[in-house]
């Protein structure tokens, strides 16, 4: 079969529709357009039954005890602000802090600047060179006054996988709630919030072969009861936690993205994992001087995955991030590199990490996905391999290290 | 971001890559930026007895559109003399690339490098004469 070009390798960013999910949600636009929220009509009363439908598809997806423990959002980025501006608005009287690490998205990083503002105080735990939160400094963090933990279940540019069952553990032991930025890792990881004693849950359906612009938030009602504070008043929609009018089509397609996920994940995950071990064995062998950001290997003693399997996050030494991208222009990934943000900035999750400047500005992100197929793979590192090695030819830093001069011992003009 | 044609082209086809012989009393050595910035460039020129630029070549470590910087003012200072070649300025370059305002920064990196390269010519010959006398 012919290659078809370019070749997306960003699920990270976003993944394509399945065509299943699409076909479930033509009729939505159509024929059975009513309002979630009629309750007079046939028309209300059909898009309900969808709703309703796929709540419990994405309650079963995360073994959630009931379907009203879904609510719709237009996003995780909006699921992450309800979810802390929501839980501090609520329990802002019993206590005003907050914990949370310093690789979370930027939805969660940004409500809780917002929050200091407001007088509730933040602590962001660090975490280790591989991007790990260690439960035990969530532990130590916990003060009488905390009501809220906040840390990822697996990060969206190096891949880590958090130990949330020992978070979750911690924070019901102590009595915070728990919650969890479950974007990346739903689909891809196991995810369960009963076992993992979590209490929130933010996802987003353009992440798991969905569309965009649809999310929600999950909130426990027993055990403990949380309560959140709307920061969208309205129509009392969605119990009066998120007012609006539902996106009736592309809830419908969430809901059928959760259960192909429910039923696939596990093969789709093993598969996934399989060519990223591929990309990784071509690139690292073919090259010298890469070093993959984020845990490697990708299991820890005890079997566990504490690596996305779609993810692999490269540092090429001696080449900059921007021009790779431009040199794999057929292959579509992302790069930590200063060069290719607005700010100039280079990644702040590779920061956390401790990776060397130097080598965050040479970082590539290669995020793989349910269509990936293995002659992509080959494809893109073939051209990796090909591309590095021109770069390097260009690269004063490459040449001046092969001759042995210690890169470090320079008097570089920092501009 | 979308580049010019200019800048694809420089990128993918650089002109004068390589290094000279730093140690030759008649090459000028430029390197500037820093690797924690994420873009260092190495500039070198070759200059005869008449003070005219008669090779050039770079490498660089930066953004694609650092990368045509340098590529471009290789090409610009070959056959000029040094202080022809000390004149050129940074929106020249910007401008030839059509650079947008968030790569400015690489031309000027390029600008510099030009510079530094003839200052280190400069000082090598300086230090030639006084060794003489
Ligand atoms: C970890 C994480 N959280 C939140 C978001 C935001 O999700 P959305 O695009 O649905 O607002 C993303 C996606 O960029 C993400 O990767
Ligand atoms: S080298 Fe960083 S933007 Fe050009």
């Amino acid at each position: 079969m012919a290659l078809k070009l370019p070749i997306y390798l960003d699920y990270h960013a976003t993944t394509p529709l399945d065509k299943r999910v699409l076909d479930e949600m033509l009729p939505y636009f159509t024929e059975d357009f009513g309002n979630a929220a009629s309750r007079t009509h046939a028309f209300g009363w059909k898009a309900e039954a969808a709703v309703g439908v796929a709540r419990e598809r994405i309650a079963k997806m995360i073994n959630a005890d009931k379907p009203e423990e879904i609510i719709f959002t237009s996003g995780a980025t909006e699921s992450d602000n309800l979810a802390l501006k929501g839980v501090a608005e609520f329990y802002g009287d019993k206590g005003k802090h907050i914990i949370t690490s310093r690789i979370e998205h930027k939805a969660i990083l940004d409500s809780g600047k917002r929050l200091e503002k407001m007088g509730f105080e933040v602590t962001y735990l660090d975490v280790d060179q591989k991007g790990f939160v260690d439960p035990e400094h969530v532990r130590a963090a916990i003060r009488p006054d905390t009501i809220l933990c906040s840390v990822m279940l697996a990060n969206n540019e190096v891949g880590t996988v958090q130990p949330i069952r020992e978070i979750g553990a911690i924070c019901r032991e102590k009595g915070v709630l728990f919650h969890t930025d479950a974007v990346q890792g739903i689909g891809r990881v196991d995810f369960d919030v009963q076992s993992m004693n979590v209490d929130l849950a933010s996802i987003t359906a353009h992440k798991m072969y969905g569309p965009k612009g649809v999310g929600a938030l999950y909130v426990r009602r027993s055990k403990p009861r949380v309560r959140l504070v709307a920061q969208m008043d309205g129509g009392g929609h969605e119990r009066g936690y998120r007012s609006g009018t539902l996106n009736v089509p592309g809830i419908v397609g969430f809901g059928k993205a959760a259960e192909i996920i429910t039923h696939e994940w596990r093969d789709e995950a093993a598969r996934v994992s399989r060519l990223r071990d591929s990309l990784y064995k071509k690139i690292t062998s073919a090259l010298d001087e890469v070093f993959v950001n984020g845990p490697w290997p990708v299991t820890d003693a005890n079997g566990k995955v504490v690596r996305l399997p779609n993810n692999l996050n490269i540092s090429f030494a001696y080449v900059e991030g921007e021009s790779i991208l431009m040199s794999l222009k057929n292959v579509s990934v992302s790069s930590g590199s200063a060069c290719t943000s607005a700010s100039l900035e280079p990644s702040y999750v590779l920061r956390a990490l401790g990776v060397e400047e130097e080598l965050a500005h040479t970082s590539i992100r290669f995020g793989l996905g349910r269509f990936t197929t293995e002659e992509e793979v080959d494809f893109a590192a073939d051209l990796t391999v090909t591309s590095i090695k021109r770069l390097r030819d260009l690269s004063p830093l490459y040449e001046m290290a092969k001759e042995g001069i210690d890169l470090k011992s320079i008097a570089w003009t920092a501009h | 971001m979308a580049y010019s044609d200019k800048v694809i082209d420089h990128y993918e086809n650089p002109r004068n890559v390589g290094t000279l012989d730093k140690n030759d009393d008649n090459v000028g050595t430029g390197l500037v930026g820093a690797p924690a910035c994420g873009d260092v460039m190495r500039l070198q020129i070759k200059v005869n007895d008449d003070g005219v630029i008669e090779d050039a070549k770079f490498k660089t470590f930066g953004c694609g559109s650092a990368i045509a910087s340098s590529s471009l003012a290789t090409e610009w200072i070959k056959g000029k003399t040094i202080d022809e070649a000390s004149e050129i300025k940074n929106e020249t370059i910007a401008k030839e690339l059509n650079l947008p305002p968030v790569k400015i920064h690489c031309s000027v990196l390029a600008e510099d490098a030009i510079k530094s390269a003839i200052d280190d010519f400069r000082k090598k010959q300086a230090a030639r004469r006084e060794s003489k006398t």
